[in-house]
């Protein structure tokens, strides 16, 4: 199952993000939170971000969704920290706004599609009418 | 080179963290007020993570980019970062640095931030102070100067470049949603590396 990543300078959001993407995609247990920095601050850490990535991926990849600024370069550099070091685990980011791309991608995933297909159906919310 | 890589850093972050709210003053008239507490916060972690004793360069910097992605909490932390692991990679398993070897630190943390942050020169971006600073280094090495002479040569260009800045307007970061009405200030991410170049100098000049 492709596992999906939370970025965002904020704890609170990412777990609440997580929360609510595994209430509609009951079942995946490889959503996993990477916001704030370690101290409780607002900000982004690659380097929680890459163990997020390592706890999100079973073997399928990773697709990272990402608030604003800093979350896309610090998810940027996550990547390269696990090529860096040889590790193996396809991540991707989405181009995608994060709560309407979370549930999107985590609903896809937990279909069991491909990562190209997550990566799509996450980014295709991004067009979606609320009104 | 007198003292360790520890000193130098020392140096950087010390410089930073007295000019903490000067930077997030900065940040305040164009960006998000952060930029001052983000690299003091940063540069605290670098001086407790770092082994005061290391004595290989490239390691301690490739620490202190490590520090610095997961400390900063801005586009700052990944931009510098990055450029000090480009640094410690040129570095690894030096004790000493001579005047190409700074250059190649130059070339290789314009590179690194390059790759990460898009920007060219021109974008009201640290890049404005580092690329001149770079190129008067480059040239005032070629033409025979040594490390110190070059070095406050580039530190003139950085200031010039970080008054340029204020001229331009800013088309990357949080800055530019402001437009034109970022002309006028000075980048505090060039205002930053100027004084990171100013604290290495003055570690090269036993201060």
């Amino acid at each position: 199952m492709v596992g999906i990543v939370i970025a965002s300078h904020s704890w609170k959001i990412a777990e609440g993000v997580c929360d609510l993407a595994r209430e509609m995609a009951q079942g995946h247990s490889g959503i996993i939170p990477a916001g704030g920095l370690e101290d409780g601050s607002m900000g982004t850490d690659a380097a929680r971000i890459m163990t997020a990535i390592r706890e999100a991926d079973s073997g399928d990849g990773v697709v990272i969704i990402a608030d604003i600024g800093s979350s896309i370069m610090s998810s940027e550099t996550a990547i390269e920290l696990l090529e860096n070091e040889d590790e193996n685990i396809h991540a991707v980011i989405a181009d995608a706004p994060l709560v309407e791309g979370a549930i999107c991608a985590a609903v896809e995933a937990a279909a069991g599609s491909p990562i190209d297909s997550v990566l799509a159906v996450a980014e295709e919310s991004r067009g979606a009418m609320k009104l | 080179m007198p003292g360790s890589i520890y000193k130098c850093l020392s140096l950087i972050g010390e410089r930073i963290i007295a000019n903490k709210d000067y930077l997030t003053e900065l940040d305040r008239e164009i960006g998000d007020s952060d930029h001052g507490i983000n690299m003091a916060r940063g540069f605290k972690a670098v001086l407790e993570k770092v082994n005061p004793d290391e004595s290989d360069i490239g390691a301690a910097l490739k620490k202190a980019g490590m520090t610095l992605l997961s400390t900063v909490g801005g586009a700052s932390g990944p931009l510098y970062g990055t450029a000090y692991m480009e640094a410690g990679k040129i570095l690894a398993g030096k004790t000493e640095i001579d005047s190409q070897d700074m250059k190649a630190v130059f070339e290789a943390s314009i590179a690194g931030i390059q790759k990460r942050g898009k920007a060219v020169r021109g974008e009201k971006t640290m890049l404005d102070a580092i690329i001149p600073a770079s190129e008067t280094y480059a040239k005032k090495i070629s033409e025979g100067a040594d490390m110190i002479h070059a070095l406050d040569a580039a530190i003139e260009s950085a200031h010039e470049g970080v008054e340029y800045t204020k001229t331009i307007i800013a088309t990357k970061g949080r800055a530019s949603y402001l437009g034109e009405r970022s002309i006028g200030h000075q980048d505090p991410g060039a205002t930053s590396a100027t004084l990171m170049l100013e604290a290495i100098c003055d570690y090269l000049k036993g201060k």
